[in-house]
């Protein structure tokens, strides 16, 4: 809990080892989980938009959140970091877990989730007034870091996770807006990448670019995947059998089933799931 | 039948033709009198544009010749002092009605500001006398400058809660996701991205008060020499437009003159910028 | 639930790997990311706060500042001072009335000059102007709006007080004399030429703000229109107009507050004598004007007093006068939006 208010690197680091170090008290030996969502339920307002999802989130792996519109699945990926809070009236109950802390717990300030929990839009949104180069480097820039060298080298490791470097080296000084379509998305990548979150949400994040663009980052979301822990809302199902390692299918804000993508998409459990993949509904 | 049925349509198109025609000339009247100031401005003032105009002061009553020199720099130190009162006010009030503020709450701070603006500017010069010149015995700059930076507040206030409102939600949460705390996303993303458009708030609110005589009347007051501190009296460009307009002399009558058009060109030119700046803004944001 | 069966050996060198490059990434990223401190949105948003509260502490200042400096003369001519017509420095008897009169007079003869010719502009720059011609003559609006008042009465005084003394003045004492709205001497500086100044004065404001009232009406009224097999004068005039009606009112009321209120242009031309007359060629004197001229002549503190409270009265209107003319505007909006949403 403490390294979210106060992050103390040598301290949360022996934590977090021995967190990852401790055999989980179940009978199968399962992977390290990154959250732990228990009993959520979101409103806005008076609507119900999270009925009573409890889920984990594996580490260093692909989780799809897929779903008719309006299932909720936006929803439930936001209150990983705290933002559909954004949203006025909002209302939540359960817990969720992020290696074990209460990401909702009173002392935890929101800035400090989401600096741990990074976010891609569905919608590509590199600051328009910034540099390709000061797009990437904002969150470092903003939250206090000001040794020129050190956000150098952010800058440039950060692109070259993103898949960018080389595309757009030459070209750091120019506008963000500049790039085109999948360009900017990876460039919004790059800019979570930089601040080092531990997790990258994605919400919807091919469904404004073409095949092409598309294919890049899925490419870019596997090879990401052996450092973060991935969540991603999608639509498309072709996609989330392609990128992901688990699936959790939503409808109407219920969590109808949760398995590895390969069960779900092979062997449903649940007579909605297959109805919902399959096309016939949704 | 059939004729009657033509005929009516004719008279029908001949009328509307004819209301065209009458709506045109409405519209060729309202922006004649534009036409005419800036004509007789021209004719009765380009010869008096001079040299001097720029840098002396006036002349002795009765001298010819001399210039609005001090006018000219101390509309612009009321300016600033003005900008100085009115913009942090005006701007980070307007951020508040775009970013926080409930909506009943934010309905009542607009509908108030849009009676502010309502309210005469001759109102504000009586009410800065009552509060500082009484109090402090004395025309000065600083409430010349207090009455138009009040008169700003405002105006800036609704123009940037417009701009604000403009910047697409996307901009704030990707900068919030970041983990960037909330005043740091208005301040460095928001603010940053409608910055063209809360400076051309800021430009219109102060070509409007560098142009107000009324609320200086009885504040600045107006000064035929130099302004050496700024708790005395100054000379501001309108004022002496004012007061030689208003006295017998041939010779101020042709001052009023030249110092009007030296100030509508300041006033256009501030206009056409913000043409300018506006026309870059809609390309970008939408 | 999850995969199975990963090997001892394979786990353990995993998780060193983890543990590793957390540690690396914890001492150069997040380590070096100050803390964000709540402290500094609060104190960000009670600072834009008390900023946007400065349109109630302003409105709130005038009318306690207007008061307190008209006490005594509120107490001293109680409502007398409304109705009489005295103005007398010198024997220190006040009556605002020829300053009511001549403020709503003014106003009335501007609002008459500006508001056919301002909305028949707004239609015709919404409905009936080329295309090519509305963007040009809105800018041109845009900049009379921005001449300076004082630079209107310069050229009133100058320009065209001279011109309708010659022409038009004479003209109607010829033909409509017989009234007393154009009968006695022509002087120049009056009531009548007030009225046009400040109908110049306002005519931009009623304008952008009809024409923003007809830019509102829905597509599909004049489709509906048009539909019928109207003409384009009888769609702007069935359609247009009459849906947008109260509106237009605000837009009126709007103008009508800024007329009250207008003050160098008309003290101008105006003439500035405080008098009831019935005839628009005689000079007349409104609340604003006798505020900017006696002001600083006001040598004892009565006369400041019965200044400030001139200054309370035309407060008291303009105020009135714009409520009316916003709420006239808001419900407007509301309505156009709701009908919008539905």
């Amino acid at each position: 809990m403490d390294n979210l208010v106060m992050a103390t690197p040598e301290q949360s680091v022996t934590e977090r080892v021995e967190r990852i170090a401790q055999p989980t008290p179940s009978i199968e030996p399962a992977p390290p989980l990154t959250f732990a969502v228990k009993n959520l339920s979101i409103w806005y307002g008076e609507k119900r938009a999270i009925d009573n999802v409890t889920l984990d989130v594996a580490s260093n792996a692909v989780t799809a959140i897929i779903g008719p519109s309006g299932c909720g699945k936006s929803t439930f990926l936001r209150a990983l970091n705290r933002m559909h809070e954004l949203v006025p009236k909002t209302r939540m109950e359960g817990t969720v877990l992020l290696h074990g802390e209460d990401l909702y717990s009173r002392s935890v300030d929101p800035a400090i989730v989401r600096r741990r929990v990074g976010m891609v839009f569905q919608k590509s949104n590199p600051f328009p007034t910034m540099t390709i180069g000061e797009n990437v480097i904002v969150g470092l820039r903003l939250n206090g870091v000001r040794n020129q060298k050190f956000l150098n080298e952010r800058l440039e490791k950060s692109l070259r996770m993103a898949a960018l470097w080389d595309e757009v080296k030459d070209d750091l000084h120019k506008p963000g807006t500049s790039l085109s379509g999948g360009q900017q998305q990876r460039l919004c990548i790059a800019r979570a990448l930089a601040v080092e979150p531990e997790v990258i949400l994605m919400d919807e994040p091919c469904s404004a670019l073409d095949p092409i663009a598309t294919a890049k980052i899925e490419e870019l979301i596997y090879e990401l995947k052996a450092r973060y822990t991935i969540v991603t809302v999608t639509h498309n199902m072709q996609q989330a059998g392609r990128i992901s390692d688990y699936t959790a299918f939503f409808y109407l804000g219920r969590l109808i089933e949760f398995g590895p993508t390969t069960k779900i998409f092979t062997n449903p459990s649940e007579r909605q799931t297959e109805d919902y993949i399959t096309g016939r509904f949704g | 039948m059939h004729l009657k049925r033509a005929d009516n349509h004719t008279w029908r198109k001949i009328k509307s033709t004819l209301a065209s025609g009458i709506a045109f000339v409405s519209a060729l009247l309202v922006i004649a009198p534009l036409g005419l100031v800036f004509f007789h401005l021209l004719v009765n003032g380009a010869g008096s544009v001079n040299w001097d105009f720029f840098t002396k002061l006036p002349a002795p009553v009765g001298a010819l010749g001399g210039g609005m020199v001090n006018a000219i720099v101390g509309s612009l130190e009321l300016l600033a002092l003005a900008g100085a009162i009115g913009i942090p006010i005006g701007v980070l009030g307007g951020v508040y009605l775009a970013e926080y503020g409930s909506a009943r709450i934010n309905s009542v701070l607009r509908f108030l500001a849009d009676v502010l603006n309502g309210i005469p500017s001759i109102t504000w010069g009586v009410v800065v006398y009552g509060l500082v010149v009484l109090r402090f015995k004395g025309f000065s700059a600083y409430a010349g400058g207090l009455a138009l930076g009040l008169i700003m507040i405002p105006l800036i206030l609704r123009t940037t809660e417009e701009v604000v409102l403009l910047v697409p939600n996307g901009y704030r949460e990707a900068a919030l996701a970041l983990g960037v705390s909330r005043w740091k996303t208005i301040v460095h993303i928001v603010m940053k991205t409608a910055s063209k458009g809360i400076i051309t708030g800021i430009l219109l609110a102060l070509a409007r008060v560098g142009g107000e005589t009324a609320p200086l009347l009885f504040t600045a007051f107006g000064n035929r020499f130099w302004n050496h501190s700024l708790s005395q009296p100054i000379a501001a460009l309108p004022l002496q437009i004012f007061t030689y307009a208003i006295s017998p002399y041939d010779d101020w009558h042709r001052q009023a003159w030249a110092g009007a058009l030296v100030l509508v060109t300041g006033v256009f030119c501030v206009n056409v910028l913000v043409r300018i700046l506006t026309r870059g803004r809609t390309a970008s944001v939408v | 639930m999850y995969r199975s069966g990963l090997p001892l050996l394979t786990k353990v060198l995993s998780f060193m790997a983890v543990a590793a490059s957390i540690a690396m990434e914890e001492r150069s990223v997040q380590a070096r990311m100050a803390s964000p401190s709540r402290f500094g949105d609060k104190a960000f948003e009670w600072l834009t706060l008390a900023m946007a509260l400065a349109v109630v502490v302003l409105i709130i200042l005038i009318g306690w500042q207007l008061w307190i400096g008209s006490s005594v003369a509120i107490k001293k001519f109680g409502f007398h001072f409304l109705l009489t017509s005295t103005w007398d420095p010198v024997a220190e008897q006040f009556g605002a009335l020829p300053f009511i009169y001549g403020t709503l007079v003014s106003s009335l003869i501007a609002l008459l000059i500006a508001v056919p010719l301002s909305i028949a502009t707004a239609a015709y720059l919404t409905e009936l102007a080329p295309l090519w011609i509305r963007q040009p003559l809105v800018s041109l609006i845009e900049m009379l709006a921005a001449i300076p008042s004082v630079i209107l009465g310069l050229w009133g005084i100058f320009v065209m007080i001279p011109w309708l003394r010659d022409y038009p003045f004479p003209f109607l004492k010829r033909f409509l004399g017989w009234t007393p709205f154009f009968s006695g001497p022509i002087y120049g500086p009056c009531m009548f030429a007030g009225g046009i100044i400040i109908a110049v004065m306002i005519l931009p404001i009623i304008t952008s703000v009809s024409r923003e009232i007809l830019r509102s009406v829905p597509d599909l009224q004049r489709e509906a229109a048009y539909a019928l097999g109207a003409t384009r004068w009888e769609a702007t005039r069935i359609a247009v107009l009459s849906y947008a009606k109260k509106g237009l009112f605000g837009a009126v009321i709007l103008g009508l507050g800024r007329a009250l209120g207008e003050t160098m242009a008309v003290t101008m031309v105006i003439g500035n004598t405080p008098q009831i007359a019935a005839s628009l060629f005689k000079p007349g004197y409104t609340l604003a004007s006798v505020i900017a001229n006696e002001f600083t002549e006001a040598t004892t503190d009565i006369y400041l007093q019965a200044l400030f409270e001139i200054g309370l009265v035309l407060f008291g209107i303009t105020i009135l006068v714009n409520l009316l003319a916003q709420l006239l505007l808001r419900t407007i909006a509301t309505t156009s939006a709701t009908r919008a949403v539905q």
